[in-house]
This record gives structure tokens, C-alpha cells and sequence, in this order.
């Protein structure tokens, strides 16, 4: 079920500035691809437009291709609902719905669609996703409780567990530890590693050796300088990206000359 | 907590006096604002508490089941009977009415400027929502006198007039209030909302408003807690009347404030000297009698509120 994502010729922009420029790229299947960067180099920014929810901002549109599997997701007969349906998204900071319980949070891709499931298949799906985000042990006894009474990082991995219950082909994530503790963070990381056979995993990440740790691929972002449009500088197998990059900015960033 | 005696610990005597030395003048200044901010607090109490007492002092005399339960209808003169039943009739009516009204224009404005609202015609509503918090409560009654004096000629008395006339003034506290509210919704709510593939409709209805519910229902009870005491609007547009009336669509009908109006203006009741049944003060006792209630009922929809806020409070730690 996991797809590959080619992006042609993508410009991003918010209102009349434009914030990332031609990009190219092909994100694999069953993979995680990883973007690095310093801040304001609109890895983030890109990141959002693979699920269209970078148009959700006023004024926020793009120029170019994104295609999953052949077809074009800003198409004319596109429904960036159903787009946001395949391609799941887990945010920076952990947010789960306050009014709802940690099953209700679970469920509510499902039920804030209303949606009707019933109430075994509804039990199925906390059990079978919670699973799935390494949650299930710790909750289990008290799935009627509220999510946000969870740590910071079960919460996150609420949040997961929320985003593959819709069974999306391809998750999203925004720096997904960067609020974390570094033993929520190994969860998360192990989680992903685990995830990747199923979904195609893309991660914004500005801990390099996370990068290092999760991604198959890494993609290095960067900016000529203020007011000026991110754009990618290089892409490849992360091995390479850390051990021998094409590009010297590349190389400085890592090694930490700059950013 | 801290059982140990100073001289245990001598330490550092040089640090111990940098870290004794108190800034004397900040710990007056502190003292003299303290002071002030609780003057003024009780100056502000004062008026509160003086009203709720002469209230219920001069009130809880006539205060009970009968007056609960009995119109004016066929009482005169310094007769020690009367109650105030068709007012709170009226006044629940011409009020649920209103709120009926207001509640969803308000909120759907509200939802508007939030949610969906850019550029000139959110400005303009902004702007006109602002106008209309400025409207003389006279003003809003003789407007739904001319609006509804257009459709059944001069002279027309109803409890729906009322009721427009305060919605008139109640939608854009409405407005407000919910507004605030569902700002206070993080962004981050409607994006993972969205991300999951939530058409943005369902969002508004399903996590905005769900989030905002208690906040919401805080600023509608405010709403009618302010257009309930209305007097003016409604003497204006229901006018007055002794025996009690159900129906919002058809003649006038007695409101609580209006109540309190007409029983103050009546004023000492002249009893000649052979009456034994002639109470002079009957009709103020009323008009105390009849705030009291007025009272009442705002604290009761107030405590109301309160529940429901509770209830449907967002649950931060369970």
C-alpha cells in the first residue's frame, strides 16, 4: 500500500514570497527518507505540501508537480481532502484531541468523518493501531481516559497511532521529537524503523544523527539567505549524504560549520 | 519546611550579606500597590453587596409561593394580594425567544470571522458587530416597533417584538464572546483535524466548536444575563398588562423589569384610616419582591451554565 512520490519543478509560496524553489525529488516506498537543514530553509514548508496542507494558510499556494504514483496530487480534479487521506501527517508538537479519550483519539480520523464503524471493528482498530505505534501495552487499562493526561511522549505516539488508523499510504513528519525526552525519542525512532515496512516514511528532522539513525535516504535543504527561497541541495542514500556528499555545502553543514 | 536554625548553616558571610541586603523601597512600593489594588477591590465589592442585601431585605417580605404563583389580575388599590407569575412568564419567554435568535446568527457570524472570513466583508462585519454594541437599548425597541409596525400597523404590542428588540441588542455580545472563544482554539487542533482527512466543514462543527462549547455557553449566559434586566426595549414593544399571557405572537405581555417599573411608579397607596386591609407600601414591596426574582432567575440560568460548562470542559489530566 505504500507509494512513491516524484516532486517536478515544485515552487512554494506563501502569498507573493517564495519560500522554496525547483525542487526535484523522488521519495521511495517502504522507506524513510529524512529532510536536514538548517531553520527557515522550508523543509517543513515542503513537507506540507506533500499532503496539501501547506494551502491551508491563507494566501499559501505552489507552481509544479507532486505526483504519487503517477498522478499529479494538485490536479485539477484532485479533492485535497482525499489527498490528506493517503498521505497521514504526525506534527511537531503533540496534539491530541482535548475533548476526546485516548480510543476516541484513536478512532477519530473515523468518526470525525462520521463515519459509522462498529463497535467491535471500532475496538479492533484502537487495538490493531496502538499496536502499531508500540502504545497498546502502556494504555490499555485505561483507553477511556483522556489523551492529553499522557506524557509528552505517548502522546506523540497517540498522535501516530491516530495517523495510521486511517491506514494513509504515506506519513508525514514534522520533526516528530523535537518536543521529546531522548528514551521517547528512542520509541518514536524504533516505532519508525518499524513503520517502514509498511508506509512510505518522509521525516524533518534537525537532529542529524536521528537522520543518520532513522532515514534510508537523506534530502539536505538550505538557504542562499534571508528572503531568499530554500531549496534542495542535494538528495541521496544517507550513507553517502554523511560519508562522501557531491556538495561542499552539504558537507559543512554536517560537519557542523554551519547552521 | 526549612526546621534548620539560622545559625546551623553559617556559610559564607559575605554572600549571606548580598543576599540579605533588601531593596527597602521596592518592598514599600510593594506594600503601598497591595494596599491599593485591595482598596479598590472592595470599593468594587461594596456596591455588590449593598445591592444583593437591599434587595433581599426589602424583597423576601412578599418574597414567597404566592407571589411566585399569582398574576395582578384583578388586584387594586393596597390589596394585600398580587403576585408576579405573568411576569416570569413573560420574561422566560420574550428571553428564550431572544436567545433563540441570537445564538445561531451570533455563533454562525462568529464561525464566519474566524474560520472563513478574509478581507473586506470579515473587516466590515467586525466593524458593524462593533457598531452594534454601541445601540441604545431605546433605540433597538423602537427599531422592532417600526419593523414589525410595518407588517401589522401602528400600535402593535407582542412578546416576539420584545424579543427582537433584544436580539438586536444580544447578537453582537454574542458575536464577541464567541469569537474570543474559538480563537482560543489552537491551530494545531484543526491541522491534525485536517491532516487526517477531515473536510473542513466537520472540523468547524466536530473539534473547533466541540473545544469551544463551555466558553461558548459562558458568553451566552452573559448575553442574557444583560438583555434579561432590559426594561425600556420591552415597555416599548410588549408593553404592560396585569393577567398572564403565553402566547409570544399575540398581545402584550408583563416582563419582570417592566414589573418592578410599574410597581415603584405606582407608588404609596393612599388607604383611608377605616381600611384594615390596606397595606401603603404594597406596591414597592412588589417592585423589591419583583427584583428579587429577577435576581434569582439569573443566578439560576448562571448556575445552569456553570454545569454545562463543567461537563463539557476539555479534560486536561485525568
Amino acid at each position: 500500500m505504500a507509494q512513491r512520490i516524484d516532486v517536478k519543478d515544485l515552487n512554494i509560496f506563501y502569498g507573493d514570497f517564495k519560500a522554496v524553489a525547483d525542487v526535484q525529488m523522488a521519495v521511495e516506498p517502504r522507506s524513510v527518507t529524512a529532510f536536514i537543514g538548517p531553520s527557515g530553509c522550508g523543509k517543513s514548508t515542503f513537507l506540507r505540501t506533500l499532503n496539501r496542507m501547506h494551502e491551508v494558510i491563507p494566501g499559501a499556494h505552489v507552481q509544479g508537480t507532486v505526483a504519487m504514483d503517477g498522478v499529479d496530487l494538485y490536479g485539477s480534479d484532485v479533492d485535497p481532502v482525499a489527498v490528506r487521506r493517503q498521505v497521514g501527517m504526525v506534527f511537531q508538537r503533540p496534539n491530541p484531541f482535548p475533548t476526546m479519550s485516548i480510543a476516541e483519539n484513536v478512532l477519530a480520523g473515523v468518526r470525525l468523518n462520521n463515519k459509522r464503524i462498529s463497535k467491535g471493528d471500532a475496538q479492533d482498530m484502537v487495538e490493531q493501531s496502538l499496536q502499531g505505534a508500540n502504545l497498546w501495552n502502556e494504555v490499555k487499562d485505561r483507553l477511556d481516559r483522556p489523551g492529553s493526561g499522557l506524557s509528552g511522549g505517548q502522546q506523540q505516539r497517540l498522535c501516530i497511532a491516530r495517523a495510521i488508523a486511517v491506514k494513509p499510504q504515506v506519513l508525514l513528519m514534522d520533526e516528530p521529537c523535537s518536543a521529546l525526552d531522548p528514551i521517547s525519542t528512542l520509541a518514536i525512532e524504533d516505532l519508525i524503523a518499524e513503520l517502514k515496512s509498511q508506509y512510505t516514511i518522509v521525516i524533518v528532522t534537525h537532529n542529524m544523527q536521528q537522520a543518520a539513525r532513522v532515514s534510508d535516504r537523506t534530502a539536505f535543504f538550505n538557504l542562499a539567505g534571508t528572503g531568499q527561497p530554500g531549496r534542495l541541495i542535494e538528495i541521496d542514500e544517507t550513507a553517502t549524504i554523511f560519508s562522501a556528499p557531491r556538495e561542499q555545502a552539504t558537507e559543512d553543514y554536517i560537519s557542523g560549520r554551519f547552521g | 519546611m526549612t526546621t534548620t536554625a539560622p545559625e546551623a548553616l553559617a556559610g559564607n558571610a559575605e554572600l549571606r550579606a548580598l543576599l540579605k541586603h533588601v531593596d527597602k523601597r521596592r518592598h514599600r512600593k510593594d506594600r503601598v500597590m497591595s494596599g491599593l489594588i485591595i482598596a479598590a477591590f472592595v470599593l468594587a465589592v461594596i456596591p455588590l453587596v449593598s445591592v444583593a442585601w437591599t434587595v433581599i431585605a426589602n424583597g423576601i417580605e412578599r418574597f414567597n409561593a404566592y407571589f411566585l404563583t399569582h398574576s395582578m389580575r384583578g388586584v387594586y388599590g393596597g390589596m394585600d394580594a398580587g403576585g408576579v407569575y405573568h411576569a416570569i412568564v413573560g420574561t422566560v419567554e420574550i428571553t428564550l425567544f431572544a436567545a433563540l435568535i441570537s445564538v445561531p446568527i451570533g455563533l454562525l457570524t462568529a464561525i464566519y470571522l474566524v474560520e472563513y472570513g478574509r478581507g473586506h466583508l470579515a473587516r466590515s462585519v467586525t466593524f458593524f458587530v462593533d457598531v452594534m454594541t454601541g445601540i441604545p437599548s431605546i433605540v433597538a425597541g423602537l427599531f422592532a416597533y417600526a419593523l414589525f409596525a410595518v407588517f401589522f400597523g401602528p400600535g402593535v404590542r407582542m412578546g416576539v417584538v420584545g424579543s427582537v428588540a433584544l436580539s438586536v441588542l444580544m447578537i453582537p455580545v454574542v458575536v464577541r464572546s464567541s469569537e474570543e472563544m474559538l480563537r482560543l482554539v489552537p491551530n494545531e487542533l484543526r491541522e491534525a483535524a485536517l491532516a487526517l482527512g477531515v473536510p473542513r466543514w466537520l472540523v468547524v462543527i466536530k473539534v473547533v466548536l466541540r473545544t469551544a462549547v463551555a466558553g461558548i455557553v459562558t458568553g451566552v449566559m452573559i448575553a442574557v444575563s444583560r438583555v434579561i434586566g432590559e426594561t425600556a426595549p420591552l415597555l416599548i414593544t410588549v408593553g404592560v398588562i396585569d393577567s398572564i399571557n403565553f402566547n409570544l405572537f399575540d398581545g402584550r405581555m408583563m416582563t419582570l423589569p417592566v414589573y418592578v417599573y410599574r410597581q415603584f411608579q405606582q407608588g404609596l397607596i393612599p388607604c383611608s384610616p377605616d381600611q384594615t386591609d390596606c397595606i401603603a407600601t404594597v406596591a414597592y414591596d412588589r417592585a423589591w419582591a419583583g427584583a428579587l426574582t429577577l435576581i434569582l432567575i439569573v443566578m439560576l440560568l448562571n448556575l445552569v451554565a456553570r454545569l454545562v460548562t463543567r461537563f463539557f470542559a476539555p479534560k486536561n489530566l485525568g
